[in-house]
């Protein structure tokens, strides 16, 4: 094997916090080679970002790295001085952001913050350093590159911010990149785009690439070589084939099993308890040891050491240096027609018929209309009690505003919505007041969603006293109680403000919120998007225990395909404001029609069995000026001439199932 | 008789709602902790100790009585006319010893000359003697001597205080280590070995000099202190809850509400403040000129006019805190809590006092400790300008207006001046530093970046 281009060495960074010193990264040894891909994957807080910074020297002010030696080509970068290291960054080390849209400055072109890069490393100048410009837009597949060189940042959209950036970090062609979760801010199908195109870059330029990321499936698709980091310290390293096949560390196992998908529905997941210890104090054995169900006494006194395994397979963990490699996980079943009891044609708790919602878009002095924004334009949903919808799509398609105006948080501008037979459209304030008390909602971010100066009790009882749940202050305190314990709180929580609480915590403290005024309707707008995996399997667990024992209807609000799989019962499709698609979950999810849902499903980053990739170009159109016809047309691989004409009719595949395509007229008028 | 000017009662209840607002705080953990913020600070501290010192002055000078008048015969009791508060009652020395025009700090004699009888019979020009300052002294030789020994006496008492300080500052250190103590310690000493001599020479000298009409100067500034501080907190009792409530009305509600808010505020903004302030006040006047009958005294008008200029403050400079709010209003009402308040049925005077109103408290109090000194200045130009508070009402901007000419004499008369810029130099300085420590400690931005601290 040829020697590595970076090569990090016991990297130790700490940061200074009034909590006391912690130890962001704890001795942390990686190699990175020409041309290969380096996974560090790991939950937020695992020292993954920061081990990525120290790298680059790129710390927070209170940061500093405290031992260890970073390695560029036998170069050590921790002791070359500030200047050296600036010629290092962007030339010769570059990275990308999570967030195109605060890494780049938005009162500068894109195309001077190209040629900046270019001009600081290379010698390249003027025209010249211009066309290197445009040659490296049009090569992250920036349409239209001479026009985009003079626009904003604020005039693309998040994936042509992301290509921006990747351009801007090739523009000097180092030799490492570092990508800190480039997809995580970007919708399924433009992630898809984005991890194409930095794959392409790294076999076509021989990039070392460490991607840093927690999401398993885009390791599966990316990696040539996967390193798990667990507070502070690589806790496995291996190939990506020996990774997938047979995940040694206790904690990799269990991040395998906490992902929701189609293949788990039958069971709760499996869920890693407690949380990651802090990383202020020393640590005498294992740190995953508390949380470890395969622990031995051994593992809380003894540090355990990085070995390797006879595949040199490298683990750091006591139990298999004494019992040996686990054995290869199952390789997971795709998505088969389940068993489980289909609904009672009972009649549907909520109706949707028709809804709209547009917001005036007002200009001038006078604030006259002259426009509108077709968040949601026409769509019909029918939930029944005990089942759950999945309202799936990407971001600015409109299915948030959906769901909150279902519950009347946003006005309605046309159709009807009917929750056990009565219409909330033209239901005055003080009878919708009333049934509130029927439906509720549990929002994305558990940080924003909890008044920060209401203490958990107070929080809860809002919702009870304002609709007159219990009689009397003694019963509701009961009821709050027997809440907190519902959702796996202790019941003093009560006492305690939110901001003591973890994000998981949080989101229960939510949920309970919501069911305390005992609903027959949750909206789950994206509740586990912001929550790590491990977390995210908790609460996806309490969800359908819930749903079990109290026969809740859920509208699930989502883009995460995989959670779908796992909770949903029914899933409609949604894109520009309309749906596409809608059926039993088997159906949409096993065997997709619509060439939206087909691009929507393949997009999906996947461990194991991937589907042919359908691979969407362009990005969601504006819902002001939504494309005539078919939405989905410009971007459709079969788009015929008719669908640029009018909207198509829906089309009955299965007594559950419809779709709006002309594709499938044919078949249609077959089968009615 | 105990007099209760309306300033006063105003006064008095701020510092109770200050105690009680501490006390509430004292008990829940996650207001007590941006306090503890801003008392970890040195600079903070140090500012707490002169602005309580000058709150002590203010309070003292905020106990009004009418003295009985000495009376032959077992009649009714009666009352003087004039008002005395408890400052006066503790320094009669400065309140009743006036001169007859300038004399300078310290000084044994008048600023101008006079005719003076000689003692052999005579007439001749000179700087005649005082009649207070230095008239125990028979012969002028021994001013150095006398002036060593008062400082002297002065710094002895100073020395007694620090040392009493110096122990209770060893106490709380123990009780809570986390809080510099010593800067306090520190700033407490300075004022001590400031204050201590300066009254220990005040009952004999005028240790500021004397105005125009003799009035001693040191005086006069400390009875400015409470005009200054009642400027500067009553106003914002009449800023704040119509600050606070147009504000998150505006931010809340929208639509309608926001643009009628916002029009007020905008043309109210647009409109020269000290033309609209001076207007106000000019009109007030006239009215209270017309109707004598409604004050028992002259001190009760004087209040009264202090009051308006508070009230007139009040309403026309909430806008600025009104802004602020109604942003924070607006990026408060689309976060999920509130929506899910929504959700939940409560009403919107519910959400508007639990959830919205808790939320932007911080902003209030940086924005109060912040206008603090504003106002203070704010008092002072419009004194100057004439359309401030009632000629008999001593305040900085009153000293200062009447400095100004005599600034041109030669040699000048500079110690009116200097004293009027001493003090609220020092007032003003130690409200900013206090406002930056509050804005830093209440500021979520600053508490981020602390605790961004955290791993990512």
């Amino acid at each position: 094997m040829n020697a590595p281009t970076l090569a990090i060495e016991r990297l130790a960074t700490r940061l200074d916090t009034v909590q006391g010193e912690v130890r962001a990264v704890d001795g942390v040894d990686l190699e990175l080679r020409r041309g290969e891909c380096v996974a560090l994957v790991g939950e937020s807080g695992c020292g993954k970002s920061m081990t990525a910074l120290s790298v680059l020297r790129l710390l927070p002010e209170t940061g500093r790295i405290a031992e260890g030696r970073v390695l560029l080509e036998g170069t050590d970068l921790l002791a070359l001085p500030e200047a050296a290291m600036r010629a290092v960054r962007g030339r010769r080390i570059a990275m990308i952001f999570q967030e195109p849209s605060a890494a780049l400055n938005p009162v500068l072109a894109v195309g001077r913050q190209i040629l900046e890069v270019i001009r600081r490393h290379t010698p390249l100048r003027g025209r010249a350093a211009r066309a290197r410009a445009l040659e490296l837009l049009a090569q992250v597949g920036v349409p239209d590159p001479a026009r985009r060189m003079d626009e904003f940042p604020f005039q693309l959209s998040g994936g042509l911010k992301q290509r921006v950036m990747i351009a801007a970090a090739l523009a000097a062609e180092p030799e490492v990149l570092l990508a800190d979760e480039p997809t995580t801010a970007l919708d399924v199908t433009i992630q898809a785009q984005i991890l194409e195109l930095l794959a392409r870059l790294q076999a076509e330029r021989g990039l070392a690439v460490m991607l840093v990321t927690h999401d398993l499936g885009i390791v599966a698709q990316m990696a040539q070589r996967v390193a798990v980091m667990y507070a502070g310290q690589i806790v496995e390293a291996a190939s990506r084939e020996q990774f997938l096949r047979a995940p040694q560390h206790p904690y990799s196992r269990k991040l395998f099993d906490a992902l929701p998908g189609a293949e788990k529905r039958a069971a709760a997941l499996a869920v890693i308890p407690g949380q990651v210890p802090p990383l202020t104090g020393e640590f005498r054995g294992c740190r995953f040891a508390e949380r470890c169900d395969e622990a031995i006494e051994r593992c809380r006194w003894v540090a355990p050491r990085m070995v390797a395994l006879a595949d040199g397979h490298l683990v750091r963990c006591l139990v298999r240096e004494e019992k040996g490699p686990a054995a290869a996980v199952g390789e997971p079943t795709l998505l088969e027609a389940r068993g489980e009891p289909q609904a009672a044609a009972s009649a549907p708790l909520l109706e949707v018929r028709d809804l709209k919602v547009h917001f005036p878009i007002r200009r001038g002095v006078l604030r006259r209309t002259v426009g509108w924004v077709r968040a949601v334009d026409g769509i019909s949903l029918d939930i029944r009690a005990g089942r759950t919808l999945a309202l799936v799509g990407e971001s600015g398609c409109g299915k948030t505003t959906a769901g909150k105006a279902i519950l009347r948080l946003l006005p309605l501008s046309g159709g009807t919505v009917r929750f056990d037979g009565a219409d909330l459209a033209t239901l005055g304030r003080e009878r919708l007041r009333r049934l509130r008390r029927a439906m509720q909602i549990v929002f994305q971010d558990p940080y924003g969603s909890l008044n920060p100066r209401l203490r958990v009790g107070d929080i809860l009882a809002e919702g009870m006293r304002a609709l007159g749940v219990g009689a009397s202050d003694a019963e509701r305190e009961r009821r709050i109680a027997a809440l907190l314990e519902q959702v796996g709180l202790p019941a003093e929580a009560a006492a305690r403000y939110p901001h003591e609480f973890s994000g998981g915590q949080r989101q229960r403290i939510a949920i309970a919120r919501a069911l305390a005024v005992e609903p027959r309707l949750v909206v789950c707008d994206e509740p586990t998007s912001a929550l790590d995996v491990s977390v995210q399997a908790q609460i996806l667990n309490l969800l359908r225990e819930l749903q079990a024992r109290l026969g809740l209807a859920y509208l699930f609000i989502t883009h995460n395909i995989a959670v779908v799989e796992y909770l949903a019962h029914e899933v409609a499709v949604m894109y520009l404001g309309r749906i596409v698609e809608q059926g039993s979950a088997e159906e949409v999810l096993g065997a997709p029609k619509h060439p939206y849902t087909e691009a929507l499903l393949a997009a999906v980053p996947r461990i194991a069995g991937r589907r042919e990739r359908v691979r969407l170009a362009g990005e969601l159109p504006s819902p002001v000026d939504p494309p005539v016809g078919c939405h989905f047309h410009p971007r459709c691989p079969q788009a015929r001439a008719e669908c640029r004409e009018r909207w198509p009719a829906p089309v009955r595949l299965s007594p559950t199932r419809t779709v709006n395509c002309v594709l499938y007229r044919s078949s249609a008028a077959s089968n009615i | 008789m105990p007099v209760v000017l309306v300033t006063d009662l105003l006064l008095w209840l701020l510092v109770a709602v200050g105690i009680g607002y501490a006390r509430y705080c004292a008990r829940r953990p996650h207001l007590a902790a941006p306090w503890a913020r801003v008392f970890r600070r040195p600079a903070a501290v140090a500012a707490s100790v002169v602005l309580a010192a000058y709150l002590v002055v203010a309070l003292a000078d905020s106990l009004h009585y009418r003295p009985a008048l000495a009376q032959g015969g077992a009649g009714a009791r009666a009352y003087s006319v004039e008002v005395l508060s408890l400052l006066d009652a503790l320094l009669p020395a400065l309140r009743t010893r006036s001169e007859k025009t300038y004399s300078a700090p310290l000084a044994t004699r008048s600023y101008a000359k006079e005719q003076v009888e000689l003692p052999g019979g005579g007439i001749a020009r000179d700087y005649p003697r005082l009649r207070w300052g230095g008239a125990h002294l028979a012969d002028e030789s021994e001013w150095a001597a006398d002036v060593a020994r008062r400082v002297a006496q002065g710094l002895g008492v100073a020395a007694a205080l620090i040392g009493l300080a110096a122990l209770a500052t060893r106490r709380l250190r123990r009780r809570r280590p986390e809080v510099p103590w010593q800067a306090g310690f520190w700033t407490f000493a300075a004022l001590a070995a400031l204050a201590c001599p300066a009254f220990a020479l005040a009952q004999g000298y005028h240790v500021l000099g004397t105005d125009k009409v003799g009035n001693d100067v040191f005086y006069l500034a400390l009875k400015s202190v409470r005009t200054s501080l009642v400027i500067g907190t009553v106003t914002t009792l009449v800023l704040l809850p119509v600050g606070v409530a147009l504000g998150i009305m505006a931010g809340y509600f929208r639509g309608w509400v926001d643009d009628a808010i916002q029009y007020v505020y905008t043309t109210l903004n647009s409109i020269p403040g000290v033309l609209l302030i001076a207007a106000s006040v000019l009109m007030m006047q006239v009215v209270m000129d017309r109707h004598p009958e409604w004050f028992a005294t002259a001190a009760e008008r004087a209040d009264a006019k202090l009051l308006v200029l508070c009230v007139i403050l009040g309403f026309t400079s909430w806008t600025g805190l009104a802004r602020l709010l109604r942003g924070e209003a607006l990026k408060l009402s689309q976060l999920e809590y509130i929506q899910a308040a929504h959700a939940l049925g409560v009403t919107h005077a519910r959400i508007l006092s639990r959830h919205i109103l808790p939320n932007v408290a911080h902003i209030v109090i940086i924005a109060l400790v912040m206008d603090f000194s504003g106002l203070v200045l704010a008092e002072a130009v419009l004194s100057y300008v004439g359309v401030g508070v009632d000629p008999s009402t001593s305040s900085f901007g009153t000293m200062i207006n009447a400095a100004r000419l005599e600034m041109s004499r030669e040699p000048p008369v500079w110690w009116t001046l200097a004293t009027a810029f001493a003090f609220m130099l020092v007032l003003v300085l130690a409200a900013n530093l206090f406002a930056d420590a509050v804005r830093d400690g209440f500021d979520p931005r600053v508490r981020v970046a602390a605790a961004g601290a955290g791993v990512r």
